[in-house]
């Protein structure tokens, strides 16, 4: 360790690798004292100026506050809480847009100032040494102190390290071109910065304070080293101007020597590093009880008329720090918050500046043109030469366009300190931060959801397991219930019998309430069953009649020629009186032929059955009912075959042969209409007998 | 009123690739008018045509491609092949040579391969080759310094020759580079490859006319003005310092040791510097970014692989020169010297 | 005789040549995941059902068993792309009965409509839905999957798929879609006069 500080007192530093010198541009500040602004008509001040946790709001639209009094709360130990810059009153809580590169809207608090500028109550303490540490890490942390060099890391978690801390780095070197806020800071409030230094020095105990800054700055190294004479422990290292030495790791490496590995903070190799604006900050909170409200903000940029560094309250609008800036109004505005080689763009001029805004520049478009005019890489090495981390650049772009997170990792991506450095050198003008921003951003976004997509799986597991075990669980509680109600009704108690009385006579019930339920259910299931049916088969008997009628009709006529002879012979035999015209009124003949065959068939059947029975000499066979039976049946058949005889040759007299064809439909039609009326009465029945065979069941 | 929106960082080194390519295109004219001055017309002739192919070409792949012409063709990728390719080829080489040559680096060797920084061969390098394999007569057939030649080689007569294959008063290619005492003259390696072949000696090889006092008439010079061109692009930082210095160094290395060995067999290692392509090839050629290596100690092997490559092909190979060769296959070993060469990033082991 | 040596010589060659190999597939086996394992991996589980499997890991091993592989409309083209890299299968184009609008949802319900019916309770796969019966319920925004399963069953459609927001936090660097503010003149006109304040 002594050798390091042995090098420090040479002068000599460590090189850290690659590097670039862009133009300074800080002649354009660097001469004129910080300017103290007006008032602005608003303050816009976002709820989360910090790298963690917002804190909670802790005031309503159209409370009156006070300048200092705190606005929301730090609910986590990573929140800090914001205060309000000026006393006034809160016109609104709403989203709005803040400064971030994505020119997204959060929620601020907007605060109407009233010009009084009333300060709450505040307690100077300038005997800082006999609070204990962790009064003083509070009162930081209460200041709403986080790092101001442009990360935003809470101050107080910083500084409440338990480790053995060897060097205190405090970080003067701005190496971001065109910014000189902490160079005029450093000149206009070295004592303050001074008792910033001490405060830490208290709190982290370090062996050595090393104050980085770059030999750009002669005044501010002047100052510095006359406010620290006095010290041995504080050594003032002037390091050559070279950017990005001003990135932690970079600093690190260029004053003692040490390479953080990656991964990991420097709080484990014994190194804390402040920004020496956050020093000052924690010297005003600590002895005069101040919060953070404003800052030194270097407003540059060839498009203004008159560049400057000035205080601007936390929550002032970009616009009104323009205006006061002389800049004119122009057709296309570029306004970059930061510096120009870290800094992002902003949508608006309305973005209030918050605690990480050291710089606002506006440039002109000769200083720095829009015109992207990216080509293809040729892979000159000169972005590897450049990178600070030692990355390979054009290998990185390569993958970053062809999304290949693998080998994005492989390379070391997330190693990227986006500095700038390799586009800013870049002969092809690819914008290189930016892709590896965008694959930075979206392998975040997929490591997410794969922390998703598991915790999805785990939790889904989870349910089926819950629903497995509350099924078993339902199944094994009936079980219980049940023979629990068995085990009591067994028991032989009163309260046991009345309850199985109680028990067999619901029982009764709700078997009693089934069976009519039941039955009613059948019964109309067998309606429902036969309706269709009885609907169905008397139309399909009907066609099947008609179409044997006409079956038959078709036959006969082809028939007759031949067996009319004979036909006729019969019927003249039988029935003499008749006498129609042959061919006329041949259909009457035929059906009445017919019936005349079959009531004689019929009769010799009969008679057959009763010779045979006789000849036989089986008389015990022969039921008299048969005989009967068939007797009627004869006698029948012969009562109708004679009054259609005489109906037909009634109608042949009266009418054409047209109609006897229509007559003999008509009375197939009418042979039908009885059977399906008997059919449907048998349907019937059926249900009636299923539905007592039902009930009695 | 708009604002507009950019990624940072927001300010940038004003420098161009096409502005590179320019000063790389300024710093081979001493190697071309000292050509001129030695060997005549026939490179500047030639230089012109594969420029004038090129950029055809060029223009004629990037519309079917549906590129933006305006922009690619003038960004000085193709004119500086064409020059390289031009100012390779024997100057009295049929014009066919260098179109051929030129459509073949543009068309085939760089646009396919996906145009500018996509392509892993040197385009002119590999034309050259490819003419070489496939016109080896036309290829070899160099022409002597002019104070060496028996007839006046003018600029109309070597556009005859380069057009017609004769001169105005009748004379070939062959016949140009016979020398008065009835010899063809060749170029100094293959002078020395030759004798060697027939049991001479180096001594006795630097006897030879086309030798002249030091290593080669005019090839000397012409080497001299290719490293003067190289030296400026050094001080311009166009190109890395590493890759001549390796490949330079290491030739220096193994001609050294072979001229250590047996100084019968071998040539010195000023002789293998100052002749053939070795200076073109260590400033112009092989720092060409798209097909080399990307690192340092990338650049390093790259250089050292060239010059070990060159100092082997032109001892044991069938061909006199060597940088043409030697330049492919490191072009080919370059993305497996970058995999193993992948710098130790920041913060870690 | 000669032929009879390289024949001799030919087969002793390979019988050696495939005793190494043998040796060497047993020796040197690589004990790879399950085919349905790595394919569960790949799948976002949402476990939306939407491939007609009851969850990412049944789909998965359907799959595994030849399954069509684009039928996974949370997962998108990204998925399919994975799936068929990992078996070595020709990209296709997500199943048309699939919606392909595959932007990040997450469920939200209205909560005055809520009537505490538990009926999305049951039907979320992940039980990112929390409150009991007649009382309210909400969803657990970071346990949702986006599966829109609990929109259905809702009596009273009071469930909606809404995109989540973006914040700071999950912004992709997509610096076209910045809305660059057209700042009135009446506010412009505005901020100085405060200078007398």
């Amino acid at each position: 360790m002594e050798s390091v500080i042995e090098r420090i007192e040479k002068g000599h530093f460590w090189k850290f690798h690659g590097g670039i010198h862009p133009p300074e541009m800080k002649f354009l500040t660097t001469n004129k004292p910080i300017l103290q602004l007006p008032m602005p008509a608003e303050l816009v001040i976002p709820i989360q100026q910090h790298i963690g946790e917002a804190g909670e709001v802790i005031v309503n639209i159209g409370d009156a506050v006070v300048k200092g009094q705190a606005l929301t709360r730090s609910t986590l130990p990573i929140s800090v809480p914001v205060h309000a810059p000026t006393s006034g009153k809160i016109s609104a809580i709403e989203k709005a847009t803040i400064a971030h590169p994505s020119g997204l809207e959060e929620l601020c608090i907007k605060l109407i100032p009233d010009g009084e500028d009333t300060w709450r109550e505040r307690t100077i303490c300038p005997e800082y040494k006999q609070l204990s540490k962790s009064d003083i890490i509070e009162k930081i942390s209460n200041a709403g102190i986080s790092g101001m060099g442009g990360a935003g890391f809470p101050t107080h978690i910083k500084v409440s390290t338990n480790a053995q801390i060897n060097y205190l780095i405090i970080n003067a070197s701005e190496c971001e071109p065109y910014i000189t806020a902490d160079d005029l800071l450093i000149r206009e409030h070295s004592s303050a910065i001074l008792d910033g230094i001490n405060i830490l020095d208290h709190l982290l105990e370090p062996a050595f304070i090393l104050i980085g800054i770059e030999d750009n700055k002669p005044e501010a190294i002047q100052a510095l080293k006359n406010a620290t004479k006095d010290s041995d422990k504080i050594k003032v290292c002037v390091l050559p101007t070279q950017y990005p030495v001003g990135g932690e790791k970079q600093l690190i490496m260029a004053l003692t020597g040490t390479e953080v590995p990656s991964g990991v903070l420097p709080t484990t190799l014994g190194i804390v590093m402040q920004n020496i604006a956050t020093c000052f900050a924690i010297a005003d909170a600590v002895i005069h009880d101040t919060p953070l409200i404003k800052r030194v903000v270097t407003v540059s940029g060839q498009a203004l008329e008159k560049p400057q560094n000035v205080w601007a309250l936390l929550g002032t609008p970009v616009e009104f720090l323009l205006q006061e800036c002389g800049y004119p109004q122009q057709e296309k505005k570029h306004i970059v918050m930061g510096g120009p080689m870290m800094g992002f763009s902003l949508p608006n001029s309305q973005v209030p500046i918050v605690k990480t805004t050291n710089c606002i520049l506006a440039p002109s478009e000769q200083e720095i043109p829009n015109d992207n005019q990216e080509v293809e890489c040729i892979r000159c090495g000169q972005c590897a030469e450049v990178c600070p981390s030692q990355l390979l650049p054009q290998e990185l772009q390569w993958s970053a366009k062809a999304k290949d997170h693998q080998q994005l990792n492989t390379l070391n991506l997330f190693d990227c300190i986006e500095c700038g450095a390799c586009a800013y050198v870049c002969p092809s003008h690819i914008p290189l931060v930016h892709y590896y921003r965008i694959s930075k951003a979206e392998i975040r976004q997929q490591n997410l959801l794969d922390i998703k997509a598991e915790k999805a799986k785990v939790r889904f597991e989870a349910r089926k397991l819950r629903l497995e075990r509350e099924k078993l669980a339902r199944e094994e509680k009936h079980k219980k219930a049940a023979e629990a109600r068995k085990a009591r009704m067994n028991s032989g108690t009163p309260e046991a019998n009345n309850e199985k009385s109680a028990v067999a006579a619901a029982l009764a019930r709700v078997k009693a309430k089934k069976a009519q339920a039941s039955s009613e259910s059948t019964s109309s299931t067998e309606d429902s069953n036969i309706a269709p049916a009885t609907e169905k088969n008397p139309q399909v008997a009907a066609a099947i009649a008609r179409a044997k009628a006409k079956k038959l009709a078709a036959k006969n006529r082809q028939d007759t020629p031949e067996s009319q002879t004979t036909e006729n012979q019969t019927s003249e035999s039988e029935e003499s009186t008749v006498k129609p015209d042959i061919v006329d009124d041949k259909k009457a003949k035929i059906a009445a032929a017919v019936a005349k065959a079959k009531a004689k068939k019929l009769a010799t059947t009969n008679k057959s059955d009763e010779t045979s029975s006789t000849s036989s000499e089986k008389p015990k066979d022969i039921s008299p009912a048969d005989a009967k039976k068939a007797k009627i049946a004869a006698a029948v058949a012969k009562a109708k075959a004679k009054k259609q005889q005489a109906d037909k040759t009634k109608e042949i007299e009266a009418t054409s042969d047209d109609n006897v064809q229509t007559s003999i439909k008509d009375e197939v039609a009418k042979g039908d209409i009885p059977d399906k009326k008997a059919r449907i009465a048998a349907a019937v029945a059926k249900a009636k007998a299923k539905k007592q065979q039902a009930e009695s069941k | 009123m708009a604002y507009w929106i950019a990624s940072s960082p927001h300010n940038h080194l004003q420098s161009k690739t096409s502005a590179l390519m320019r000063l790389v295109i300024y710093a081979t004219i001493p190697g071309i008018l000292t050509q001129w001055y030695f060997f005549g017309w026939g490179n500047i002739i030639h230089i012109s045509l594969a420029i004038a192919t090129a950029l055809l070409t060029e223009f004629t792949v990037l519309s079917l491609r549906e590129k933006k012409v305006g922009e690619q063709l003038f960004d000085g990728s193709a004119i500086l092949t064409a020059v390289l390719l031009g100012l390779s080829l024997p100057a009295l080489a049929p014009w066919w040579i260098s179109v051929i040559g030129s459509i073949f680096a543009i068309a085939i060797v760089k646009q396919l391969y996906g145009g500018i920084g996509l392509n892993p061969f040197n385009p002119a390098m590999a034309g050259y080759v490819m003419l070489l394999i496939s016109f080896p007569v036309q290829m070899t057939s160099w022409q002597p310094p002019l104070e060496l030649m028996s007839v006046p080689l003018d600029f109309i007569n070597t556009l005859s020759v380069i057009f017609t294959n004769f001169t105005y008063d009748g004379y070939s290619v062959e016949q140009l580079r016979t020398h008065v005492d009835g010899h063809t003259m060749a170029t100094p390696l293959d002078t020395v490859k030759t004798n060697l072949t027939l049991g001479l000696t180096i001594v006795e090889s630097m006897d030879n006319i086309v030798i002249g006092e030091y290593v080669g008439v005019g090839w000397q010079s012409l080497n001299l003005a290719f490293l003067l061109g190289g030296i400026f692009l050094l001080f311009k930082k166009a190109i890395p310092l590493v890759t001549p210095v390796s490949f330079l160094g290491s030739l220096f290395v193994c001609s050294l040791i072979a001229f250590l060995l047996s100084p019968d067999s071998n040539a010195s290692t000023l002789f293998h510097w100052f002749n053939g392509a070795c200076m073109l090839g260590a400033f112009f050629i092989l720092t060409d970014p798209v097909s080399g290596a990307t690192s340092v100690k990338g650049r390093i092997i790259f250089g050292a692989l060239a010059g070990f490559l060159v100092f082997i092909i032109r001892k044991y190979g069938g061909y006199p020169d060597a940088v043409a060769f030697a330049v492919l296959l490191c072009n080919m070993s370059a993305p497996l010297i970058d995999q193993y060469t992948r710098p130790r990033t920041y913060g870690h082991k | 005789m000669t032929i009879i040596i390289a024949i001799l010589v030919i087969g002793v060659i390979g019988l050696t040549f495939g005793a190494l190999l043998g040796y060497a597939s047993v020796r040197f086996k690589v004990e790879g995941d399950p085919l349905a394992e790595q394919l569960d991996a790949l799948l976002p589980q949402t476990q939306c059902g939407q491939c007609g499997y009851p969850g990412c890991k049944p789909y998965a091993e359907a799959v595994a068993n030849g399954e069509a592989i684009n039928k996974c409309a949370p997962g998108g083209d990204d998925t399919i792309k994975k799936i068929a890299d990992l078996m070595g299968v020709e990209v296709q184009p997500l199943d048309g009965n699939h919606e392909t609008d595959n932007t990040p949802k997450v469920a939200f319900i209205i909560e005055e409509d809520c009537i505490g019916c538990t009926k999305c309770i049951q039907a979320c796969p992940v039980d990112a839905i929390i409150g009991a019966t007649k009382q309210m319920h909400t969803v657990i925004i970071d346990e949702c999957t986006g599966c829109d399963l609990c929109v259905a069953p809702c009596p009273v459609d009071c469930i909606e798929m809404r995109p989540i927001s973006q914040t700071t936090r999950n912004w992709q660097w997509d610096l076209n879609t910045i809305p660059v503010v057209q700042i009135d003149e009446v506010q412009i006109d505005a901020t100085p006069q405060g200078k007398e304040v």
